[in-house]
């Protein structure tokens, strides 16, 4: 019984410490199929073809620059409303709401975070983009303004509940000291708990913006897909395409191994390497593992 | 202190606050709102026949039973291979690994799962299950996909619920003679359980709403059939909405609610379930 | 009879925070011993060493032996399980674990693979008498031991380490959060507890330890100072530390 007792530990304990590895494992292999997939792009069209400025792989224009502009610019729309957004809801249930409408409304800002991006992408079609047709007289209502207006408040829900966080985290005492000494909450507020939540607040950022760059049903739904150079803000208001949705809409059309097939694997590869880099940064800002082990001393 | 110094301050106190207070009723009216609307405009569509009958007339009639239980198919198979998997990787986190470097790999690892874009996680299931296993379009792939993409969630909230354990408990049971699985088994996952659970509808949830991983790796346009293996591939609720509302012209637009309506109901069903289990078992808890 | 040989026992943790220098002595079978003396002198890191709980913590290095019926269980080959159901230890605070009374006292039994429910009730009902509990609990065995009050539930812990039949109890200022009272019955328990077993004790004050050991061993930041028979350490003191922490002059 003993000696059973003593197998079954081992393979269990192999079998966990094995599934510990798993997600190094899958980032590993998820990185190399994209570059296994992606990297005879460099081999097929040359450098110079592939930052150009026409997308038009039937013809073989494979300038991922339109693609690229387009991402940036639905994302920093989305930036622009879910920071000062998700930051102001925040600190409102943080600091200003009374405990019961926190733990009423952090719940709810949360399941925002829950709706299928093609459920909002669907109400994107049927009433965000005609309303913003009407009211802004526009051509066309599948602009990169829609698409930043939803992909916003995708990201709403991460910023809020990561800043929350940490603006809750912050030692009560500070509070206190500064109202101590006179100060009003609203001066509390930014003098001293904000800056002292600065680094959950920065992380709550980056994680939100990293979500809608890598955003794709929303978008592809609502901004038109047009690959056309945007070169500022001004083109929020015509249609776009982005880096995620060129993929989802072209995969599906594309025969194996050819040249466009791989341009579409470079594309991720590429969004891999951005989602890499916000992440890395993030944990980067907050990595502060507290000492494990327990010991009550005598 | 001045007197106006003092009106001002406080004006701007009560100015600061509106303004978040408004800004806080922005983002909320919006959630609300969409769900409020969803079910209004989706409900006249429900009927027996929408839930269990299969769509005629090039989708613009009849059910969508095949998306329903293509998702639920999807979600099951998400489970099964991304639960034990996630729930063995949080016990290794929480229970034997000691913080040095390639804990902090693993810890980077899983936090780059999280964020990298769904439609590269379709990319990778396409490239590794669908062509280079030759598991073909199908459930199973699809699955798979989604499972690797769901593993991050799980993973972080398990570790957390384990950790929540109480160290004593472990203490205690290793001192009784324990192995260290044996305290796992008996006294920790037990008691860290609920939150389990919690974590992974949250993560299955995620599965069941998305697109993007299986356009290339499961999803079906259209079947006139339910799937009859793992290696079929099906139809499922997102993917069909996406479809009904992008690609099908002259689609009745109250079908497109509906279907709209029975994947937000299947999703956040989901998550209330999981809030209801959380809040259950923080209120039974003995520590 | 010695049943416990320690021999040039040396700890240290590693983030330095407190250890053992060079620690000799003999522990008596059947009798108490009493580790006692000021906070952070290292009876609580002694008593984890007796029944290696101390490789749950970051040890940085030990040294020395530790001779348990002529074993060494420093060894890293030996079984620390077997040690472990042969060393029973009952904590500081009282730690029932979240199940039925019945529950803890059979977690260690089950752990070991006894399924009989017949050797479960045995154990239950020894266990629980010999730690004075048997006539509050016996009728509500199956109630969750959270509903029993901190004398209790102490005491709870205590048959729940007698339930495997140890031959070594460990006892880690068992009484710090007890009233004088249930502390008193923890007391009377042990002294029906030594008849059987080798008791070691770190009491939570002079006056405990002077009540109810056979030996003492004084401690001070790390290294035993003196070592003898209750009854002379606490009258007759050798050392001039052991006399002025005796007498009170600091503590």
């Amino acid at each position: 019984m003993e000696k059973d007792l003593n197998w079954r530990e081992y393979i269990i304990t192999r079998l966990i410490k094995f599934s510990g590895y798993s997600a190094v494992i899958f980032v590993s292999l998820i990185f190399f199929f994209l570059l296994k997939e992606g990297l005879p792009t460099l081999a097929e069209v040359p450098l110079g073809d592939l930052f150009d400025l026409r997308w038009y792989p039937i013809e073989s224009y494979y300038g991922i620059l339109p693609l690229i502009t387009g991402s940036l610019l639905v994302t920093i729309g989305a930036g622009l409303i879910a920071v000062p957004f998700g930051i102001g809801t925040a600190i409102y249930l943080a600091e200003i709401a009374p405990r019961w409408v926190r733990n009423l409304l952090k719940p709810l800002v949360e399941l925002l975070g829950g709706l299928p991006s093609v459920v909002l992408g669907f109400l994107g079609i049927l009433i965000l983009s005609p309303t913003l047709r009407v009211t802004l007289n526009l051509p066309t209502g599948l602009t990169a303004l829609s698409g930043s207006l939803l992909l916003g408040g995708i990201a709403i829900p991460t910023v809020v509940s990561i800043a929350e966080d940490a603006l809750d985290a912050v030692p009560k005492s500070y509070r206190d000291a500064a109202l101590a000494i006179g100060a009003t909450r609203w001066q509390t507020i930014w003098r001293v708990t904000l800056p002292a939540a600065r680094s959950g607040v920065l992380t709550a950022v980056m994680l939100g913006v990293g979500r809608s760059i890598g955003e794709t049903m929303t978008v592809m739904m609502v901004t038109g897909n047009a690959p056309v150079l945007a070169t500022g803000l001004a083109d929020l208001f015509s249609p776009v395409r982005t880096m995620t949705a060129t993929i989802a809409a072209e995969m599906g059309e594309v025969a194996n191994a050819s040249t466009h097939y791989h341009v579409l694997f470079f594309i991720g590869m590429v969004l891999f390497l951005i989602s890499m880099t916000v992440n890395v940064a993030a944990s980067a800002v907050v990595f502060r593992q507290k000492k494990r082990a327990e010991r009550v001393l005598s | 202190m001045n007197k106006i110094l003092t009106k001002n301050r406080d004006l701007t106190q009560k100015l600061g606050f509106s303004l978040l207070t408004l800004m806080t009723l922005l983002t909320v009216i919006p959630i609300i709102g969409t769900v409020i609307y969803i079910i209004v405009q989706g409900a006249p569509a429900i009927s027996w026949e929408f839930i269990t009958g299969f769509p005629r007339e090039g989708m613009r009639e009849g059910g969508i039973l095949p998306a329903i239980i293509g998702t639920f198919y999807l979600t099951l198979g998400t489970a099964v291979f991304s639960v034990p998997l996630g729930i063995a990787a949080a016990i290794y986190l929480s229970e034997y690994a000691s913080e040095n470097r390639l804990t902090r790999l693993i810890r980077l690892a899983i936090i780059n799962l999280a964020g990298i874009p769904s439609v590269v996680y379709g990319l990778f299931g396409l490239g590794l299950f669908v062509l280079f296993l030759n598991f073909g379009t199908s459930i199973l792939s699809a699955s798979m996909t989604l499972s690797i993409m769901t593993l991050p969630v799980i993973i972080s909230t398990t570790e957390e619920a384990l950790r929540a354990v109480p160290q004593s408990f472990r203490t205690v049971s290793i001192s009784l003679g324990g192995t260290r699985w044996q305290t796992i088994r008996r006294t920790v996952l037990p008691q860290a359980l609920p939150g389990i659970i919690t974590g992974v509808i949250l993560g299955l949830e995620r599965a069941a709403g998305e697109t993007a991983p299986i356009l290339f790796t499961g999803a079906a346009f259209f079947l006139p059939r339910l799937p009859h293996s793992p290696f079929d591939a099906t139809m499922a609720l997102p993917y069909h909405l996406f479809v009904i509302s992008t690609q099908v012209p002259e689609m009745p637009i109250q079908i497109q609610y509906g279907t709209a309506l029975v994947l937000l109901v299947f999703v956040l069903g989901m998550n209330v379930i999981a809030t209801i289990i959380r809040s259950r078992a923080r209120a039974k808890r003995q520590w | 009879m010695n049943k416990i040989v320690i021999e040039n026992l040396t700890l240290q943790y590693s983030d330095g925070t407190e250890s053992l220098h060079d620690i000799s002595l003999d522990i008596v079978a059947n009798a108490t011993t009493v580790l006692f003396g000021p906070a952070g002198g290292g009876k609580s890191s002694l008593l984890r060493c007796l029944n290696r709980l101390n490789d749950l913590a970051d040890v940085e290095s030990v040294s020395g032996r530790i001779i348990l019926d002529g074993e060494n269980i420093l060894d890293p080959n030996i079984d620390v399980i077997a040690l472990r159901r042969k060393v029973g230890m009952v904590f500081a605070r009282p730690v029932v674990l979240p199940f039925s009374i019945r529950g803890n006292l059979t977690y260690g039994l089950e752990l070991a693979g006894e399924k009989r429910k017949s050797r479960h009730d045995e154990a239950i009902e020894r266990s629980l008498k010999l730690a004075a509990l048997w006539d509050e609990v016996h009728d509500r065995l199956d109630e969750p031991a959270i509903a029993l009050s901190g004398g209790q539930q102490q005491r709870l812990c205590l048959a729940r380490s007698l339930a495997q039949e140890p031959e070594v109890i460990l006892l880690d200022e068992p009484t710090s959060g007890l009233d004088p009272i249930s502390t008193a019955k923890v007391e009377n328990a042990l002294e029906e507890l030594k008849k059987l077993y080798t008791v070691i004790l770190v009491p939570h004050s002079v006056q405990q330890a002077a009540r109810t050991s056979d030996f003492a061993a004084f401690f001070l930041q790390g290294k035993l100072i003196e070592y003898a028979p209750g009854t002379e350490i606490f009258t007759n003191p050798q050392n001039q530390r052991t006399e002025d922490y005796v007498t009170g002059r600091f503590g």
